[in-house]
């Protein structure tokens, strides 16, 4: 296979072999990139530390953007998670705090993995090290599981676009939560067939999502979206896991995708014309930092 | 493609588009220039020209040209380090007819007064598309260890090149030639799998008819 363009053919492989999709994954991508398996885990684990740490770093209450428009959030998050005074317990507020803490970090342009991209880059990681914590999951079979996040991810990189330029919010943080919850759908014993599920609740679920960053930073609203992001892959996870089934399937669902973000306006295509970039406020904080021009 | 362009790259933010995709089209800019570049025009076009500095595409590019990878720190401090180097940089806005909504073309002239020209767009995630060098059409991504290899357009370089490429045991992934005008330049873009050595690029440009190689690699 090497480059994907159906999520039908990744699942099919995995029934018709009896394997987890990150097998499958691993296996190909060793052949097609001329690597052992191990070679390739390796470069994976790599990344995984890389999102681990920047997790660790935007958890700094006083970080601060070069605008100043963000950071911090993380920190408030926490405290509220250690004070117990979340309304959705422990793991769903753990998830929060660690995909604000990813987001904050890239915009104060911290280190980051792209996943898939960096205005998404804490989904996936909140996802991922949350359910690693909760269910004390080996750390191998998480790394494996960015294989799968990855391979769903090639196919809608092929089919629709993960460039929110190109197909706006949904093809960033949309992405990144259909990724996430396939990858979650696998942490938890899910079948290949449920990962699929969970990949197409959760990208309907984001479906038409605008790119209207305020200023042209990926500040406001990315890093909040991030965390709806995370949110959005447990719904997807957490339903596919209880055997519901999306009635359109997921490659379907990415056509679609393809489809409005083609239709959407360039405005509401990362151009900071139109939505929360062109409210009122949205206009302050751009003349704030920028002055007029 | 491969399932390191979808989770990676590892990178300094904000935004994998407009920040590691920028630094790498100017890293190819920067290869494909033969000396130190003391000028550097950039146009920006689409998203690109509405939201440079709020991304810091212009550090990135900057970045780029002057040889860093998306992961490096100091992408933070590029423009006061092109200062530092007498590496001047414009920055123009505008519209480029038909292209992809993060582009930009990329001119670079060094101290002997050579130059090159260059069009990339940042197509998402940190992965680009080369689509024109110095008027010649192209279509590197830079996701393969590619050589752009300039050369006389007449009978026979091909030849010479990809029996030459045979003889170091590496095989062709990929193959393109652009022509400029029939008879004058031409470009060949070769992808090659594996690794490819320094002196086998150099080896390269000793073949008759070949002017330069430029051999790029995965960041």
């Amino acid at each position: 296979m090497g480059i994907y363009y159906s999520v039908e053919d990744l699942v099919s492989a995995a029934e018709r072999e009896n394997k987890k999709i990150s097998e499958i994954v691993l296996a190909d991508q060793a052949r097609e990139l001329e690597k052992t398996e191990p070679e390739l885990y390796e470069i994976m684990l790599a990344s995984f530390r890389v999102m681990q740490q920047s997790v660790e770093d935007g958890i700094d209450p006083d970080m601060r953007s070069v605008s100043g428009l963000s950071g911090g959030g993380a920190y408030k998050m926490k405290q509220a998670v250690d004070k117990g005074k979340t309304l959705c317990g422990k793991v769903f507020g753990s998830a929060l705090v660690r995909a604000l803490a990813v987001s904050e970090s890239n915009a104060c342009m911290g280190k980051i993995v792209a996943a898939p991209t960096a205005g998404s880059c804490g989904i996936i990681p909140a996802a991922l090290l949350t359910i690693m914590e909760d269910r004390e999951l080996p750390e191998p079979d998480v790394v494996m599981a960015l294989f799968t996040s990855s391979a769903f991810g090639m196919v809608i990189a092929n089919n629709a676009s993960i460039a929110g330029a190109q197909g706006g919010c949904q093809a960033e943080c949309g992405a990144a939560s259909a990724m996430a919850a396939a990858a979650l759908t696998e942490l938890a014993g899910g079948t290949a067939r449920m990962a699929e599920h969970a990949c197409a609740i959760a990208l309907k679920n984001i479906l038409g999502l605008v790119c209207d960053p305020v200023a042209g930073l990926v500040e406001i609203p990315c890093i909040k979206r991030n965390a709806m992001g995370v949110a959005n892959a447990f719904v997807g996870a957490e339903l596919a896991l209880a055997g519901i089934q999306s009635a359109i399937p997921a490659d379907e669902v990415i056509i679609a995708m393809k489809r409005i973000g083609d239709a959407m306006p360039r405005s509401l295509k990362e151009t900071s014309e139109g939505g929360l970039a062109a409210t009122p406020t949205g206009k302050r904080l751009k003349k704030e930092i920028f002055g007029d021009t | 493609m491969n399932v390191f362009n979808i989770i990676g790259p590892v990178m300094i933010g904000p935004s994998s588009s407009h920040t590691a995709g920028a630094v790498r089209i100017g890293r190819i800019a920067g290869a494909l220039l033969d000396g130190v570049p003391v000028k550097a025009h950039i146009l920006l076009h689409g998203s690109f020209a509405k939201t440079y500095r709020g991304h810091g595409t212009d550090k990135a590019l900057v970045a780029g040209i002057m040889g860093m990878s998306p992961s490096d720190t100091r992408i933070r401090s590029s423009l006061e380090l092109a200062k530092e180097r007498n590496l001047s940089v414009v920055f123009e806005k505008g519209e480029i007819e038909g292209a992809h909504p993060n582009t930009a073309v990329i001119t670079l002239t060094d101290a002997q007064g050579r130059t090159v020209t260059l069009q990339g767009a940042s197509v998402g995630g940190g992965n680009i598309v080369i689509s024109e060098i110095n008027g010649m059409k192209v279509d590197v991504t830079g996701q393969q260890t590619t050589l752009l290899i300039l050369h006389k357009d007449v009978p026979g370089v091909i030849a010479h090149v990809t029996n030459y490429i045979a003889a170091q045991g590496v095989n062709i992934g990929n193959f393109k030639l652009t022509r400029g005008h029939r008879g004058e330049t031409a470009l060949m873009t070769i992808e090659v799998d594996g690794e490819f050595s320094r002196e086998s690029n150099a080896g390269i440009e000793k073949l008759p008819n070949v002017i330069r190689s430029t051999m790029l690699r995965p960041d």
